[in-house]
């Protein structure tokens, strides 16, 4: 199914500066397997070392987010938009 | 480098004061000309980390999706993030490497007993082992 991703800004400059990109995929996380293929050096900032999507890292269907639907299973239609939106953390003790 | 205007430095430094001992935290608006970065306005943000306050901070998607379309309603880009580290040095701790993004601006700044310290900013490197400081240049002027 072609869908629609939805960049962060502070990632397009690893997407050849692309504000959204145009994929084949079936579920969620096809469309962030082709999307870190395509764009390798996006994959360090979106998946931890064990290869989970990282806790600040969050993912919208459609404005919905995945972690109330099946996560990285989540299945998508034609058309779909899925979004990368940041949230901020820190603190200072580790 | 990063322009902060006098008048937008004070404020970020009021909100540490004012939430001390906790983190306070918010959103940084403004214009990047690929070379240096202005600061025209801020956006005051909730810290979201209820259990840890005092040592830890937290920025909803939510809210940086309200803080996004507040730049882009002004023809500005959201360029980056303030918080206070209280009674703290103002540098990245290991834990705000592990949560932090690329390209964005981070403004930390130590408060001590209260009383807001030095201010310094850090960009993550892309390689996500270390930050580069970016300077703070200070300039008159009220916001935008």
């Amino acid at each position: 199914m072609p869908v629609k991703v939805m960049i962060p800004t502070p990632l397009r400059q690893f997407a050849d500066k692309q504000e959204s990109v145009h994929l084949e995929a079936g579920t969620v996380g096809d469309a962030l397997s082709a999307l870190t293929s395509q764009f390798s050096d996006l994959k360090r900032h979106l998946y931890s070392d064990d290869g989970r999507l990282r806790s600040f890292v969050n993912v919208y269907v459609n404005d919905e987010d995945i972690r109330y639907l099946q996560r990285e299973k989540t299945a998508v239609q034609q058309g779909d938009t899925i979004s990368i939106v940041p949230s901020i953390a820190g603190g200072a003790k580790a | 480098m990063l322009i902060l205007k006098q008048s937008l430095f004070e404020q970020i430094q009021a909100h540490g004061a004012r939430d001390y001992p906790s983190e306070c935290c918010g959103a940084l608006l403004g214009q990047d000309s690929g070379t240096d970065r202005t600061v025209l306005g801020l956006v005051p943000l909730a810290n979201q980390r209820e259990d840890s306050p005092s040592n830890r901070f937290e920025i909803t998607s939510e809210d940086v999706r309200l803080a996004e379309k507040a730049a882009s309603d002004k023809g500005w880009e959201l360029i980056g993030w303030y918080h206070s580290h209280p009674d703290s040095p103002a540098r990245p701790s290991e834990f705000d490497r592990e949560q932090a993004w690329p390209w964005y601006s981070y403004i930390i700044f130590r408060v001590e007993k209260a009383e807001p310290q030095e201010m310094r900013s850090w960009r993550l490197k892309d390689d996500r082992a270390s930050y580069d400081e970016e300077g703070i240049e200070y300039i008159a002027g009220a916001p935008a």
